[in-house]
């Protein structure tokens, strides 16, 4: 039976770790808030952006000799994982799932003789994939302490466009944790390049759409055009990857809380318990003591 | 009748509201979209984006590049990023233009495709000078 003083001392250090874990519940949740605004505000960019890439897509159909964003390399040996993680842990699973979610999926491409090249965005990814795939990582990107910055995106889109003009690699896919909601967040793989529009079924479907024209071609605005969408889904994967972040980290927070002040009442009941037995074995010493007498 | 413009950079939505008339600076030149223009997708060029209402000027904004979609109905102008006109500043603009003239200085002049983005980035920039002085 611990001693009255060595109860105390636990109670205290885990009425603070409590006093921790719900701070960063709450700035989780403060952020969370911001990371969600700013992902709700990329959205009429991506749609509009969608919207003339179907409209050109559908004009250019069939052309031979199209952009390698577009339509790949033409072969299927290098792949490249952009791998969107977090800089900092205590995020629950956030993480590890990402992590594991590229692993596999590595591990599947290489058991098909592919090579396989990553490029994570956030440090905790870049650590997971360091311990199995050590050498295969081309570059390391750290998502930093600010919020999520289109330049950034920008920059990683623009080097990754470089690679894929050296031939550095094939095909490019992103994982990321998409954002279902507050409490849950699944790792997604999308494929990038090349780029994977909607099916011709679609198109079909929406033959109402109007006949754009193009100023001052085709071939010059999707030239223009896909490198910016690439940037744009990778800002938007980061984006919904932070506002997951701080919604995992408050989930887990949260229970960690609840943790804590079940453990704090656990103590404290061994505690008092543990004084009372002390009071009940001092009076039976003084009555004793005194009987004798 | 008014068409519906949307300006939009890709971290948020700049504007959104019904105008009688915008002038948009197309790669090609200047071009006005008003209510039932025929649909159009072009590039866009440094330059100002004008909206008209009521027979006046009633914003104006500054777009560095982008694209503009544009339908009988609406107009959407996806600018890389689009300043009000009154918060342009002339020092950001020559900094730029320092930048994208020494980029474009240093480039390898026999590649035509990778000296024509940056050429387009000069001129962006010459705009934005240009632009912040009037």
């Amino acid at each position: 039976m611990p001693s009255l003083k060595e109860l105390r001392g636990r109670i205290n250090s885990v009425k603070s770790t409590k006093k921790i874990t719900s701070a960063m519940k709450m700035v989780a949740a403060s952020k969370l808030k911001r990371a969600q605004g700013a992902a709700e505000a990329a959205r009429p960019y991506a749609e509009a952006m969608q919207r003339m890439l179907n409209a050109l897509a559908k004009s250019l159909a069939g052309q031979p000799n199209a952009s390698p964003l577009l339509a790949g390399t033409g072969r299927d040996q290098t792949h490249l994982l952009v791998v969107v993680s977090a800089d900092r842990g205590l995020a629950g699973g956030f993480n590890s799932n990402v992590g594991r979610a590229a692993r596999n999926h590595a591990r599947k491409l290489r058991a098909d003789g592919k090579t396989v090249k990553f490029l994570p965005i956030g440090r905790k990814g870049a650590d997971y994939l360091e311990r199995e795939f050590r050498g295969d990582l081309v570059h390391r990107e750290l998502i930093g302490n600010k919020p999520t910055d289109y330049g950034q995106a920008a920059s990683i889109g623009a080097k990754i466009n470089d690679m894929l003009s050296k031939g550095e690699f094939d095909v490019c896919t992103l994982v990321f944790n998409r954002f279902n909601n507050v409490m849950s967040q699944t790792p997604i793989t999308v494929q990038l390049i090349p780029l994977a529009l909607d099916d011709a079924e679609d198109a079909a479907d929406d033959a109402d759409a109007p006949q754009y024209e193009f100023e001052p071609d085709e071939e010059t605005i999707l030239a223009r055009l896909l490198p910016q969408n690439l940037s744009m889904q990778i800002y938007r994967a980061m984006l919904e990857s932070a506002a997951g972040e701080q919604g995992a980290r408050m989930t887990a927070m949260d229970s960690a809380t609840r943790n804590a002040g079940k453990m704090i009442d656990r103590l404290t009941l061994n505690y008092n318990r543990t004084r009372q037995a002390n009071i009940t074995k001092e009076l039976i010493e003084i009555i004793s003591g005194a009987e004798a007498v | 009748m008014p068409v519906a413009l949307q300006i939009v950079s890709p971290a948020k939505e700049l504007l959104a509201r019904d105008v009688d008339m915008v002038v948009i600076p197309g790669s090609e030149g200047d071009l006005a979209a008003m209510e039932g223009h025929a649909p159009l997708i072009t590039l866009l060029r440094g330059g100002v984006v004008e909206l008209h209402e009521g027979g006046s000027v009633t914003d104006r904004f500054f777009v560095s590049a982008g694209f503009a979609e544009i339908t009988p109905e609406r107009c959407t102008v996806l600018a890389d990023e689009a300043t009000p006109l009154a918060e342009l500043s002339r020092a950001e603009g020559e900094t730029r233009l320092a930048a994208a003239q020494k980029a474009y200085d240093d480039a390898d002049k026999s590649d035509i495709t990778t000296l024509l983005p940056l050429q387009d980035a000069v001129l962006s920039a010459q705009a934005w000078v240009e632009t912040a002085q009037a």
